[in-house]
């Protein structure tokens, strides 16, 4: 059943002073849409009414198709987990498991039948995966809670994309959590989801193909990017990644000089 | 009216939730009343009065706080009656997990929240496993993953409920819940139903206010803990 979800739709409810919201936004598999507006516009509310797949029963009066069609109950309030992930503001785990346990445990309750082997890799490559989004890698057998926030955050993010098989994904700003921002990204959707990501920053809001902009507590539009947008983009992230290569001089100890923009290509060279 | 049981350990988000879905209700033109029975002390009563809920609150002192209940159900509901509510809430704390305060055909909610371990679900008794409805709170808190285990945990014991996931503090998912209570079985009278479960066997001397510790002082109902045969140290 998870397996076929080929669309989901949002159909515009009202803003909080009772304005229509003309909405039809249809998404597929792949797709990854920003979600923009100051705070207190209504971001999460978006967000939780995809998660909740609202049929005009939540405060917006939105509408949430799946496969065009509105979900039957037993999807909804059930399997409805299993269908949309959601990667909320939180850093850390609570659960008493080891980092190993804990991919065991998600596995054995996603159905996932994997013999001892199995296991063994699929552990492998979650933090393998994990381990490409932060700067201080992760071991198996490290305590859930003993993991830093930056950790923490990429095997959450690690363990959505491998381990969930919710084909949509509802990320509440991932900006402040230290790890490699457009790699999540791009494991995420190369995982053929679907996701929708609340932000605050330029270079996440310009990297997503679509953005829903957000005032007063409605959909004020929906904006695709476009060639200019994709070439500021370029530019913002070659700033951002000199201020990384700079900041990364710095906790060296290293001495600075000339263009930032120069430590920013020598970092991409180091990469290659 | 409806009668409503929720139960759940203490400080699983009962009130915080009670609270929004009986906003929910309001809206919905649906008046709802609390009875809290909780052991010892309890501040919830204030929380629904600040809301205008009408409330009564039973503490159970140096009862069982489940034998407290179930004598007392029967004059709250009488007591929900007279107010002409819609729904009366029983919300109970303090149990042990022994108990439930279940009643049949009175739609029973359990309350628990993602931060009590994973192995919680498996350690509850009646009150998780006899549920129509499991609520699950404080999921804002935990990871995407740790939900999903939790009630995998939570549906090995109850298969039957449906599990609603709720934030006690902002209310999301209060819209099922309300959906929910709202097409509750009307009960008219309580005299002569019954408990989903039956109460634990009590009346032993300490019942009766027996403090001294000693085989002299254990009268009536007990039980002894079985002991395997320890080899008694060797005499030389
Ligand atoms: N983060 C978070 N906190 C919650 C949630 N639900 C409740 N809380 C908090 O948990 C604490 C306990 O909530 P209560 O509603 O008092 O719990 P209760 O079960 O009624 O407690 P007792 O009746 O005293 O046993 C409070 O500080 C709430 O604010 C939730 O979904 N998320
Ligand atoms: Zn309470
Ligand atoms: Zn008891």
């Amino acid at each position: 059943m998870m397996e076929d979800i080929q669309s989901i739709t949002i159909l515009g409810g009202h803003s909080k002073s009772g304005e229509a919201e003309d909405v039809a936004l249809r998404l597929v598999p792949g797709d990854l849409v920003a979600v923009v507006g100051p705070t207190g516009s209504g971001k999460s509310r978006l967000l939780a009414d995809i998660e909740y797949i609202a049929q005009r029963d939540t405060p917006s009066g939105r509408c949430i198709l799946i496969n065009d069609q509105p979900p039957a109950p037993e999807i909804r309030f059930d399997m409805g987990r299993k269908l949309i992930a959601q990667l909320s503001q939180n850093m850390n785990f609570v659960m008493d498991a080891t980092v190993a346990e804990f991919i065991a445990m998600h596995a054995e309750c996603r159905d996932t039948n994997l013999g001892e082997t199995g296991l063994e890799e699929l552990i492998n490559s979650v933090v393998t995966q994990a381990n490409r989004l932060t700067g201080e890698p992760i071991v198996p057998d490290t305590p859930l809670t003993a993991l830093s926030g930056g950790q923490s955050r990429s095997l959450m993010i690690a363990d959505t994309a491998i381990l969930s098989d919710s084909p949509i994904v509802l990320i509440d700003e991932i900006e402040n959590a230290g790890i490699d921002r457009r790699q999540a990204l791009d494991i995420l959707v190369q995982n053929q989801k679907i996701v929708l990501m609340a932000t605050h920053d330029p270079i996440l809001a310009l990297l997503a193909h679509s953005r829903i902009v957000l005032k007063s507590g409605g959909i004020a539009d929906v904006l695709e990017s476009d060639q200019d947008e994709t070439a500021l983009l370029e530019e913002l992230q070659k700033a951002d990644a000199a201020i990384l290569a700079v900041r990364e001089k710095l906790r060296k100890g290293e001495r600075l000089s000339g263009s930032a923009f120069r430590y920013a290509e020598f970092l991409a060279a180091d990469s290659i | 009216m409806k009668l409503i049981t929720v139960a759940g350990p203490p400080s699983s988000g009962k009130t915080s939730m009670l609270l929004r879905v009986i906003d929910w209700l309001k809206e919905q033109g649906l008046k709802a009343g609390v009875v809290k029975f909780d052991c010892v002390a309890s501040k919830d009563d204030e929380r629904y009065r600040a809301k205008g809920v009408p409330v009564l609150l039973g503490l159970a002192g140096n009862l069982c706080p489940d034998h407290y209940f179930v004598t007392n159900i029967e004059a709250c509901a009488r007591w929900g009656q007279s107010l002409e509510l819609d729904i009366l809430i029983s919300e109970s704390a303090g149990l042990c997990n022994r108990c439930s305060p279940f009643i049949r055909h009175a739609l029973a909610v359990c309350v628990i929240d993602n931060l009590s371990g994973v192995n919680t679900p498996t350690k509850m008794g009646p009150l998780l496993k006899q549920a129509d409805i499991v609520a699950i709170t404080k999921g804002d808190i935990v990871s995407q993953a740790e939900r999903e285990v939790f009630q995998y945990q939570v549906r090995k014991v109850n298969a039957r409920a449906e599990i609603l996931h709720i934030n006690g503090l902002t209310g999301q998912g209060k819209e099922r819940l309300g959906v929910l209570l709202a097409q509750a079985e009307d009960i008219d009278d309580l005299d002569g139903r019954k408990l989903r479960f039956s109460m634990p066997a009590a009346v032993c001397s300490y019942c009766l206010g027996e403090t001294r510790i000693g085989h002299d002082y254990q009268m009536g109902n007990v039980k002894s803990i079985a002991i395997p045969d320890v080899p008694r140290p060797e005499v030389s």
